[in-house]
């Protein structure tokens, strides 16, 4: 095999990379400010289960995670089936697999953040709140997020960097197709497994640069507290 | 007294490093990785004292790993351009290369809610949404389904239906999981998972897939790597490969 031309340098990865991030931080945003308010400030019976539960992702291997959400989501699988049947549509090979993956994995940085952030904040200004006619989600979104913000924001930074650098499972789940699924790790993973040495090492340097900047932020973030 | 104790923990650690002196490691492409495992436990027991670690991949990405030094003393391909540009990187001893079994290209469907297929014209339909190959840059299953498509002008079409796969077992492993419609692998792969793949057609218009294997020139076990390599052409090898679907080559 004779090798191509050097092609012009494709943005795809880097670009797809980003958009999945950041879908999937909103995603993982969204369900760990909840359960993060849950499980801090509304404990139930069998919530540190539950809150020990989401925080698996960080500490099993991507490709169990890739493997329950295949197990899950699949088309074999009962979800999948109904899905492909009545809606004729498939989460495995398509980029919301990738987003569902990365939000999955990122899910328990915000989560972990926002619970500690919200423990943490005094009762006493939240019940001065309702003393002042204020509804309970007015003093939810006026006083107490207000105050776990600094801590869920460094925890969602740490989510997007978390979700930029996903590989593992998002492989599994949607494949590594090129210009279409194929986010940055998998595109470094490719150029590594073809030999293209040249390439690997740009797009490391690229992902390198932009999780520096991210964690950067992240840590000033933090100091602020 | 402490400083010892950990000397010999260490010890203790690097032991299984410089394990026994008669040990193998054979590279070899996924697609062989039922045949060689009996294959493998067959030398054992031809040559006592000698153990086979055997390392299954895509032929690219093991051909990748010598060339970054992987400690490999013979390497199997599934086609011979990926031998070549072993052969090329100057990574193998070049006199003990030789052809020791061949293959053929098979398009297989999931056997449930598999769509009906009688040629390959037939991937261009509505029914089949994703097809699954192997990379074309590493996985030589790929390069043959190229050749093929091409040969029907259809490798263009088809492109927006693929899902590339790292090795020909992941090809099998989405077809027989039902994520992909159609998918293709050697006839043998097909074998492996008769309970849950079917074949639809013998695809053409491919260059023969014969399987080369050769000894890695820096292998510190150049004698057992010979032995092994000579052990393939065997009756005794060449009737288990036979078993598992391969042809002569």
């Amino acid at each position: 095999m004779t090798t191509p031309p050097p092609a012009a340098f494709d943005w795809f990865p880097l670009v797809f990379s980003l958009k999945v991030a950041f879908l999937a931080t909103v995603l993982a945003l969204a369900a760990g400010v909840g359960l993060g308010w849950l499980f801090a400030r509304r404990p139930f019976p069998g919530s540190t289960v539950l809150e020990a539960i989401f925080m698996l992702p960080l500490v099993l291997p991507p490709t169990v995670i890739g493997y329950a959400i295949l197990a899950t989501a699949g088309r074999r699988s009962p979800l999948g089936a109904w899905l492909d049947e009545h809606l004729d549509y498939t989460l495995i090979f398509s980029w919301h697999g990738a987003v569902a993956a990365s939000a999955v994995v990122a899910l328990p940085l915000v989560l972990k953040s926002a619970s500690a952030a919200f423990s943490r904040i005094d009762p006493s200004l939240e019940a001065a709140a309702s003393t002042l006619n204020q509804s309970r989600w007015s003093v939810f979104l006026r006083v107490t997020l207000p105050l776990a913000w600094p801590g869920i924001l460094a925890g969602t930074l740490l989510a997007f960097a978390r979700a930029m650098g996903e590989f593992g499972a998002s492989l599994m789940v949607a494949g590594s197709i090129p210009d279409r699924t194929q986010t940055l790790s998998m595109a470094i993973y490719d150029a590594v497994q073809a030999g293209e040495n040249d390439l690997a090492l740009v797009l490391v340097i690229v992902t390198s640069v932009l999780s520096v900047v991210i964690l950067a932020v992240s840590n000033r973030y933090l100091s602020l507290r | 007294m402490r400083r010892s104790r950990i000397a010999s923990l260490l010890f203790a650690l690097a032991l299984p490093l410089s394990a026994s002196a008669a040990e193998l490691t054979v590279s070899a492409a996924a697609s062989l990785t039922n045949a060689f495992k009996e294959v493998a436990a067959q030398f054992e027991k031809a040559q006592p004292g000698a153990t086979v670690r055997l390392n299954f991949a895509a032929s690219g990405t093991l051909l990748q790993q010598m060339a970054q030094g992987a400690p490999v003393d013979v390497f199997a391909s599934a086609d011979q351009a990926t031998m070549d540009k072993a052969a090329s990187q100057n990574l193998i001893d070049a006199a003990t290369r030789r052809d020791f079994a061949a293959n053929s290209l098979v398009l297989i469907t999931p056997v449930q809610d598999g769509p009906a297929i009688a040629s390959l014209q037939d991937l261009a339909g509505d029914p089949v949404k994703r097809i699954a190959v192997g990379k074309v840059a590493t996985v030589p299953v790929g390069r043959y389904t190229q050749q093929a498509l091409e040969s029907a002008r259809l490798w263009s079409a088809l492109e927006p239906k693929f899902v590339q796969a790292d090795s020909v077992r992941q090809v099998l492993d989405y077809v027989s999981r039902g994520e992909v419609d159609a998918g293709f692998v050697y006839r043998t792969d097909a074998a492996v998972m008769q309970d849950k793949v079917k074949i639809a057609l013998t695809a053409t218009g491919h260059t023969p897939v014969t399987y080369p294997v050769a000894v890695l020139r820096e292998s510190g076990q150049k004698d057992l790597a010979v032995k092994f390599v000579d052990f393939l052409g065997g009756a005794a090898a060449q009737e288990v490969l036979g078993r598992y679907g391969f042809g002569k080559p």
